[in-house]
């Protein structure tokens, strides 16, 4: 039943991502200073924005598991989590190669926004040995809903509190504000955070999609007293 | 700390502040009895110092370099108490008296943070005038760094005790504090030591965005209080 219009969603993503892909390089002016790099913009600013609304979005729905005791919605949060932090490691790596290019160095301390995202990064890498740490099922999701929850709202704080120590040194000379950017570049970076935002949702539809059917395999294994091959991951929550 | 029948024969929930002064004189005493936490943070911050004095080479410290000191000191000694926190909890069956008692379970989080917020006031009280008395040229910071070194420990306490009752109830529990309560703390350590560093520099105190600086660690202590206090029933429940 996860299923279900995936395969629409699906082919939405790969053309919303070829779309925005030929418009990054046949439409997006090039950037009178930083030249060719600049484009990387167009892949990390969007992969940065996904994933963090998707940590917040994990943590939307641990309220929902803790509300309504219904173990669905902490594998639908334990799914956003992870795939946001697939996604903050792409960041993290794009970021990197933009910082090496324009500014010629693989990390700059300087830059809030990059030591903001490092420190939320490092938090929602704890969530896995966070949860591997728990053993009764029941108990590993509410815990993990409480993280999910501690740490939604860790998230913004996070970013007034590093942006705040940085600009007393150092002013924001490499501003990403969107309000500066001309009208073609602001379209590109509207269809590739569309793209972005739908490769995220169908990654976490397509994992949720894959949990339920291993765990339909499993029961149907477990009812015709077939042996259940590998338990499967212990942190991963099941999905009826 | 048992439910009253009244005539009716209904059971009265016993108010959540007579519950509160319970549990957290319960701590208090049984940290005086056995003196489990408090001596082993203050040592370990002193001995801290100690390594930090070799390991940078310096005989007197200001400014961020004496903020950094102070603070990552304060930070490491405070996982230590928190550590122990909820261990007494659960090794002698704490938490199924707290769920069999009629009160308020949020209150137990209230009287642990407060618990700890104390650990913490005590640390500081021996190991603040250690680090003077080692590293500083002049004391004049010190009276302002009280309100920042309250303002940090309310937020450490409620983060701390979140995560140490979560903790507890793990297999890795030593393990765990550390690992998710560091990353939690970093807005507060960048808080805190931001109004610290102007409060010890070279000169005499300064006051550069010291009330923003507060109002941030405010800040952060009333969400933490907030999220600890929401959540802190689901963790209660078995």
């Amino acid at each position: 039943m996860y299923g279900k219009g995936l395969r629409p969603l699906s082919i939405a993503t790969v053309a919303m991502l070829a779309l925005s892909l030929s418009l990054v390089f046949f439409y997006a002016p090039l950037d009178a200073d930083q030249g060719f790099i600049q484009k990387i913009f167009y892949l990390h600013v969007p992969l940065a924005i996904v994933a963090l609304v998707g940590f917040v979005v994990g943590g939307v729905f641990a309220i929902a598991h803790l509300r309504s005791g219904n173990r669905k919605w902490d594998a639908y949060s334990y799914v956003a989590i992870h795939m946001s932090v697939i996604f903050g490691v792409a960041v993290l790596i794009t970021g990197a190669i933009w910082a090496k290019a324009s500014w010629g160095h693989w990390w700059v301390w300087d830059e809030p926004t990059l030591v903001s995202f490092l420190i939320v990064f490092l938090m929602y890498a704890t969530y896995y040995p966070f949860r591997y740490a728990i053993e009764d099922p029941e108990r590993q999701a509410r815990y993990a809903s409480v993280f999910a929850i501690a740490a939604g709202a860790f998230v913004p704080l996070n970013f007034m509190a590093v942006r705040m120590a940085e600009s007393l040194v150092h002013p924001r000379t490499f501003a990403t504000a969107n309000g500066g950017l001309p009208a073609e570049m602001m379209l590109t970076f509207l269809c590739s955070l569309a793209a972005m935002a739908l490769l995220w949702t169908t990654l976490v539809k397509f994992e949720l999609t894959a949990k339920s059917a291993s765990g339909q395999v499993k029961r149907l294994r477990r009812a015709l007293d077939a042996p259940v091959p590998g338990s499967g991951s212990r942190i991963a929550p099941e999905v009826s | 700390m048992t439910g009253r029948a009244d005539t009716r024969g209904a059971v009265s929930v016993t108010p959540s502040r007579v519950a509160f002064a319970a549990i957290l004189a319960k701590d208090l005493r049984s940290e005086l009895r056995t003196l489990q936490s408090l001596p082993a943070m203050a040592l370990f911050a002193v001995t801290t110092f100690v390594v930090f004095r070799f390991g940078l080479d310096r005989t007197s410290l200001s400014g961020s370099l004496a903020s950094g000191v102070l603070w990552a000191t304060l930070l490491f000694a405070a996982v230590l108490g928190i550590n122990r926190l909820f261990v007494a909890e659960r090794e002698e069956g704490g938490f199924d008296a707290i769920r069999l008692a009629p009160i308020d379970r949020s209150v137990l989080f209230a009287a642990k943070a407060a618990a700890l917020l104390v650990y913490l006031l005590a640390l500081e009280a021996i190991a603040v005038p250690i680090f003077a008395l080692f590293f500083l040229d002049s004391a004049a910071g010190l009276g302002p760094l009280l309100a920042v070194l309250l303002l940090a420990d309310l937020g450490l306490a409620a983060t701390g005790t979140l995560i140490s009752s979560m903790a507890v109830n793990s297999r890795a529990r030593d393990l765990l504090v550390p690992l998710v309560l560091l990353p939690l703390v970093v807005p507060l350590m960048i808080a805190a030591t931001g109004a610290t560093e102007p409060l010890l520099a070279a000169g005499g105190p300064a006051y550069d965005r010291f009330g923003t600086w507060l109002a941030v660690l405010g800040l952060y202590d009333l969400i933490f209080g907030l999220v600890g206090y929401a959540v802190f029933d689901f963790l209660l429940e078995d």
